[in-house]
């Protein structure tokens, strides 16, 4: 393959442009991770190196407390929410003619489209009319809601170009549907779903509006947190903060690299 | 066939569970929302009878400085702009997010895993945090008007911020991966032995992504353009924080509406004519292409 | 993979989480206030003095807060709210009579913030602290003298694009108001179209409408005006000495936020021990060393440390006007949205 002249791999534009495009996306960190040492309280005002506000972050409960109930919101809607999706991607996907489907897909993009505020106060006022009092649980049912498109969509996506023959010869050859699904639709659909789990996961730890509403006391989340921290400013302690929670989920993620075995990384 | 549950039924059943996690705890509320939208805002924040279409009158007729109710576009004009500032987000989403989804679905399996990670990571960051990096980015005496100054392509600094393309530079910023992932997702299983087939057979690049790259890329991105053209137009981060509150969005707007106007119903009027709206596209389209509901 | 990351990462949180779920032996207490208004120092003191374990949450506006406790669920002990705020919680029930003038301590407030307009014979409350909201110049690029609101409304040309705005509407229309020679929440629809005029002329020479970072872009030279609270400026000041609190002829806007207790609160006692506590003079002391704002407690100057003893942002002339906010009429607050939403549309 690599003989031919006109090696698709090789194409040095796209190379160059996705160069570009990790930049624009690294570059705010980069100033991130330098401003978390500036010894200014002020982030505007450069006034020296300082490892002071990696020590006040650690010291700062609230602000653990807080990265704690983020961690642990994401980390159980985006699962809930990515087996939600799954099947409600088959049925809209393989089950074409169904009645009342476009019904059933615009309520499912509903999270999407509903304003965030609007969707905030109702679910609060929706919670209190029915006597929802669980803690943390509010927060988690919340988040899976507004996950589900976005573990959804991806899915849909990659099934919607995904050729029905391998699945129909399976069928042919007397597979069961399980089988089928477990052996030739799921391993298919993985790259999907790890795209909608992960993109599940970055708007369960970025959601702030409906956070708010929702969390009863003590159940506040990062970006709660560092949203009515702006009130002065982002400090350069929430920057160290931040810089130690990206160089742990980069640990994580090498590790997790690292560990998963070659023959099986597709996975 | 007769003793087992239909291909059709056994489909319903798949989206049963996630539907009425929808339909509990999403339509219930927005039913809650819709009837909030014709009831009567009370001074204090919250609704009461009677119920009025007033909300609804006041997005084109409203009450001026001399309390006259007149033909108002204040609104609309609000709505247009949110609708430019997406569909831009969108397509420079589009333009930056394909070459990338494509390079990273190009790549062997291994290192496109990578690949993904590392366009999430920047992700896992608070959006408010990276925003206000921006901030710092692009401000008076930012790195980027220095970078400027000092090489001398520029004198004075240039004010960047608190600008409409501030704003835009923040929306396309906060939704990049919701379009490079779905495209990667269905770019993924492309054959290669396709564009290589193509190049044989003398194909011009352009040709290629027309013609192999972009259909298969469609899907991806429809899904994309959804999950950043929707968002985008209710933001209400970037509008704050990068265009310093100089003009207003819906998402702004509406945000206004229920937290310092403490009018709960037009706040909840609002939404509903931009959900309906935002509904309508997607029928429309959805018709357009009879057989393909929804992108 | 991803699941094995999020599995790692759930597990660690619970763990994480469970480490801090001891409780101590006093029972909770969840105390609801704005970011960074709380000193880390003054409730270590009331944890140790009480044996009570203290939750702070933070929100970003009184709004907020009313459409928070609302909901019975919120489960807060202690709450903070604006002067203006309080006869809406009060005629919404959503705070609790507390009789504050009854408690020990009740006494320490000074004279003039005892039975104050928006809470009579402190049935529902007792201060946290105050402030007052005029503006601020960096007096490296602004040698006009500054005394007028005048220049904050009516800016010299130089001074074009380098003014900093609040982003409520409330904040910026009663000082406008102010400046106007007119009364706070205005229903007057000629005397909006005033302050509309004002404000849409001013326009252009704003920078920036928002209550977020202003001391950092007050310290950084990035706004060479800007309004704001008293206290802000004088943390902007620790940061940049050329930064000037300006108290304006025409008068301030005065605002105070008060500790009150929500209705739904889970432990009202403990809930008045802190009130108790913060008629301290030494705990409202500590607290202002923080929040670099003014106590309402006798005595509470003598605990400031030097730099807050000498921070000309608190002393307030005698003759200052200040206008406190009262809770504005909903023809108000609906004709303050209009001006709001037609300045930016």
């Amino acid at each position: 393959m690599s003989a031919n002249p006109f090696d698709w791999r090789r194409m040095p534009f796209l190379r160059l442009a996705s160069i570009a495009a990790l930049l624009f996306l690294y570059a705010p960190l980069v100033v991130l991770m330098v401003y978390a040492f500036n010894s200014n309280k002020v982030a505007l005002i450069w006034d020296g190196f300082s490892t002071q506000w990696f020590v006040k972050a650690l010291g700062n409960t609230d602000l653990q407390r807080a990265a704690i109930n983020s961690l642990i919101v994401a980390a159980v809607a985006t699962p809930i929410s990515t087996l939600l999706a799954l099947p409600a991607a088959l049925a809209f996907e393989r089950g074409r003619s169904l009645p009342g489907r476009a019904f059933g897909e615009a309520l499912v993009a509903m999270p999407l489209i509903a304003p965030e505020i609007v969707t905030a106060i109702a679910t609060l006022v929706f919670f209190e009319a029915i006597g929802l009092h669980g803690g943390i649980g509010n927060v988690i049912l919340a988040h899976v809601v507004f996950c589900i498109p976005f573990a959804l969509l991806p899915i849909r996506a990659r099934l919607r170009e995904m050729p029905r023959d391998i699945e129909d010869a399976a069928h042919d050859l007397y597979a069961g549907r399980w089988q089928v699904f477990r052996l030739i639709t799921l391993p298919l659909l993985v790259p999907a779903i790890v795209a909608g789990a992960t993109l599940a996961f970055v708007v369960s730890l970025d959601d702030f509006l409906i956070t708010l509403m929702v969390a009863p006391a003590g159940a506040t989340t990062l970006p709660v947190y560092l949203y009515s921290m702006l009130r002065l400013g982002v400090t350069p302690e929430a920057n160290a903060a931040a810089t130690m929670l990206l160089l742990v989920s980069i640990a994580a993620v090498v590790m997790a690299y690292a560990v998963s075995p070659r023959g099986t990384a597709k996975r | 066939m007769s003793g087992e549950p239909t291909r059709r039924d056994r489909a319903l059943l798949l989206a049963t569970p996630a539907l009425a996690t929808i339909v509990v705890l999403m339509l219930l509320p927005m039913a809650i929302a819709l009837a909030a939208s014709f009831l009567t805002s009370t001074p204090y924040g919250g609704v009461t009878r009677p119920f009025t279409g007033a909300s609804y009158v006041r997005f084109l007729y409203d009450r001026d400085l001399d309390d006259v109710l007149v033909f108002d576009t204040t609104y609309l004009r609000i709505f247009a702009r949110s609708f430019i500032q997406a569909v831009l987000a969108t397509a420079c989403c589009l333009v930056i997010g394909l070459p990338l989804a494509w390079y990273m679905a190009t790549r062997p399996p291994r290192l496109r895993q990578g690949l993904v990670l590392l366009v999430t990571i920047p992700f896992w960051t608070n959006l408010l945090i990276r925003t206000y990096c921006w901030v710092l980015l692009l401000r008076d005496q930012g790195l980027v008007n220095q970078v400027l100054q000092g090489s001398g392509l520029t004198q004075a600094p240039i004010t960047f911020l608190y600008s409409d393309g501030a704003v835009l530079l923040g929306l396309v910023y906060a939704s990049l991966p919701f379009m490079v992932l779905p495209i990667y997702a269905a770019l993924e299983k492309l054959d290669p032995r396709l564009i290589e087939a193509a190049y044989d057979l003398y194909a011009g690049r352009w040709a290629i992504l027309k013609t192999i790259v972009w259909p298969l890329a469609k899907p991806g991105a429809a899904a994309g353009t959804l999950m950043v053209f929707v968002p985008a137009l209710g933001a209400f981060l970037a509008p704050d924080i990068l265009g310093g509150g100089k003009t207003l969005m819906i998402g702004s707007l509406i945000q206004q509406q229920f937290s310092t106007a403490r009018d709960w119903s037009f706040g909840a009027a609002l939404s509903m004519i931009l959900m309906t709206f935002v509904l309508g596209a997607l029928m429309w389209h959805a018709r357009q292409r009879s057989g393909r509901v929804l992108p | 993979m991803i699941s094995r990351i999020l599995t790692v990462t759930a597990a660690t949180a619970f763990m994480l989480a469970m480490t801090g779920a001891s409780v101590k032996a006093g029972g909770n207490l969840f105390v609801y206030n704005w970011t960074d208004y709380t000193s880390p120092d003054l409730i270590a003191k009331f944890e140790k003095e009480t044996g009570i374990k203290v939750t702070v949450d933070t929100y970003d506006s009184n709004e907020t807060l009313l459409a928070k406790l609302k909901s019975d669920s919120a489960g807060y002990d202690i709450v903070v709210v604006t002067s203006d705020f309080v006869p809406i919680f009060i005629d919404q029930r959503l705070i609790q009579k507390v009789d504050a003038a009854t408690m020990p301590g009740f006494g320490n407030i000074e004279t003039r913030w005892q039975n104050p307009a928006w809470d009579k014979g402190n049935a529902y409350t007792v201060p946290y602290h105050w402030g007052i909201t005029a503006y601020a110049v960096n007096t490296k690029y602004i040698k006009e003298p500054a005394d007028s609101l005048a220049l904050l409304f009516d800016p010299p040309p130089q001074a074009k694009g380098k003014i900093g705005m609040l982003a409520a509407a409330s904040e910026v229309m009663s000082l406008a108001e102010l400046y106007l020679g007119l009364s706070p929440c205005q229903t007057d629809p000629a005397a909006m179209k005033a302050v509309y005029t004002l404000l849409e002329k001013q326009a252009p020479s704003v920078k920036v409408y928002s209550s977020d970072g202003i001391i950092d872009r007050e310290a950084s030279g990035e706004t060479w005006i800007h309004q704001i609270w008293n206290g802000d400026s004088a943390r902007a000041r620790a940061n940049n000495p050329d930064i000037k609190f300006v108290f304006p002829k025409e008068g301030a806007v005065g605002w105070m936020d008060n500790i009150a207790i929500p209705a739904g609160a889970k432990d009202v006692e403990n809930a008045k021990l802190f009130m108790q506590f913060m008629l301290r003079p030494e705990n409202s002391g500590l607290s202002a060393n923080f929040t670099h704002y003014a106590s309402a407690i006798t005595g509470s100057t003598a605990f400031f440390d030097a730099d807050m003893k000498a921070a000309p942002e608190l002393q307030v002339p005698p003759d200052l006007k200040i206008a406190f906010t009262p809770t504005c009429p909903e023809a108000a607050i609906k004709l303050m949205d209009r001006v709001w939403t037609r300045l930016r549309r």
